[in-house]
């Protein structure tokens, strides 16, 4: 028997921990559900607890709705790299020779497919509930669409800083909100800007170039953070 | 394979051991020996490159490393093989079936069962399993017999042994009485840094 090193080919590893990232949310539905679960009962709770004035819940709609995915989101952050740290997965990660940047975007792409979309899927129910007028709910799930990835891709440097905190949960929060307000305004400006008929185009514009700016730096950033993390 | 110049590591500006040099080739095993807290696995995780030196060279390093640590990488929610099949795609490296590596560590019954319901000897074989499917050429190994029946350190023998006969080499921190026989076998008594 010889030994031969051989380099395995980096699609298959992105794709290999995505996969194994899926079937882990699926085999732990209860931590995967909570975060919708969440998002469901803060914006059914505000019709009950300001009253159902179609227009006052239609003006406060998209900040609502917009609230209570950066909520969701934020809650299940934590758990984006806390396992594999723990459990010396992240180690064996370290070690594969694949980039560190490689496997941020990977496990990135698997938390927003996990706690990212189905916020996107549930908004258009969120928005009748809400009752936002017809006309801007296509642009409250395009808003949803490209700000809830930023919203992953930027909580993943949070998450790589804290990682090895006991209580990092806390100080996360601490550190992703600055950087979330800047995607709140934008969205929410947005969808009321479709709500009164103005030109709404240029606030999609900004998140698209805030997604572009995110998906380029931010698996950089993350996987440095996790570097300083492990060490 | 590995070659290393005065490293060091501190922590909270205590060095962890005293410097620490040698050279490992192909072949050779390197037994790193010494009390609790004399920072054996420190310098695992160093020689790993998952810590960082605070001092010293590494004059030669292979990238072909396999290491089993304390934490031994395994995904409770995961059975046996998903864990094994996951590494085996993620590295890409392995030729050799997953079902055949599990069979070589004796966890043939217990493949499909979730990693959560193994024991620690059982965890320790899977993580085994995974060190064979890296195809690795320098392995380093954190007290590799701890958690295992003599059967599991009869295997963990025999594994190095065909790893070292392939022209591998080896890195073992131990602080147990077992010691496995292999001729090339060089012994490195590490001394705490706080003792010196």
């Amino acid at each position: 028997m010889t030994i031969e090193q051989q380099s395995g080919s980096m699609g298959s590893a992105f794709f290999a921990l995505l996969r194994r990232d899926l079937l882990l949310a699926f085999r732990r539905r209860t931590e995967m559900l909570f975060p919708i679960v969440f998002l469901l009962v803060v914006v059914s709770l505000f019709p009950l607890g300001i009253g159902p004035g179609p227009q006052l819940l239609a003006r406060i709609a998209p900040g609502v709705i917009w609230i209570a995915a950066l909520l969701a989101t934020v809650i299940s952050l934590d758990g984006l790299f806390r396992s594999d740290y723990e459990d010396g997965t992240l180690e064996q990660f370290v070690l594969s020779g694949h980039p560190l940047t490689l496997i941020s975007l990977a496990k990135i792409v698997a938390h927003w497919l996990v706690a990212g979309l189905p916020l996107v899927l549930l908004s258009p129910l969120l928005a009748i509930w809400m009752n936002l007028p017809i006309e801007s709910l296509g642009v409250m799930v395009l808003t949803l669409l490209l700000g809830t990835p930023i919203l992953s891709l930027i909580g993943s440097i949070g998450v790589g800083l804290t990682i090895s905190l006991k209580r990092g949960g806390q100080l996360l929060s601490l550190l992703v909100f600055p950087l979330y307000v800047p995607i709140l305004i934008i969205a929410t400006a947005a969808v009321m800007a479709a709500s009164d008929g103005l030109p709404y185009t240029a606030f999609l514009g900004l998140l698209v170039a805030g997604l572009i700016t995110s998906v380029t730096l931010a698996p950089f950033a993350a996987a440095a953070a996790l570097k300083i993390s492990l060490s | 394979m590995l070659s290393v110049s005065k490293i060091n590591f501190e922590r909270y500006f205590e060095p962890v051991f005293e410097p620490v040099s040698f050279e490992l080739k192909a072949g050779q095993l390197l037994l790193v020996t010494g009390t609790n807290g004399c920072g054996k696995t420190t310098l695992i995780r160093v020689l790993a490159d998952i810590l960082h030196p605070t001092s010293g060279d590494f004059v030669e390093r292979t990238d072909s490393m396999g290491y089993v640590g304390h934490y031994l990488g395994i995904k409770d929610d995961l059975s046996v093989i998903e864990n094994l099949r996951f590494m085996r795609d993620f590295l890409g490296t392995s030729n050799r079936s997953c079902e055949e590596v599990i069979r070589q560590v004796g966890l043939g019954r217990v493949s499909e069962q979730l990693a959560r319901t193994l024991s620690a000897g059982q965890r320790k074989r899977c993580a085994l399993a995974r060190l064979l499917l890296s195809n690795t050429s320098l392995w380093l190994l954190d007290e590799p017999y701890s958690n295992l029946d003599q059967e599991g350190v009869d295997l963990v023998d025999e594994m190095l042994t065909d790893h070292l006969e392939a022209g591998g080499a080896c890195v073992l921190a131990t602080h147990g009485n077992h010691r496995p026989e292999w001729a090339d076998a060089q012994d490195y008594r590490l001394i705490s840094g706080a003792a010196a």
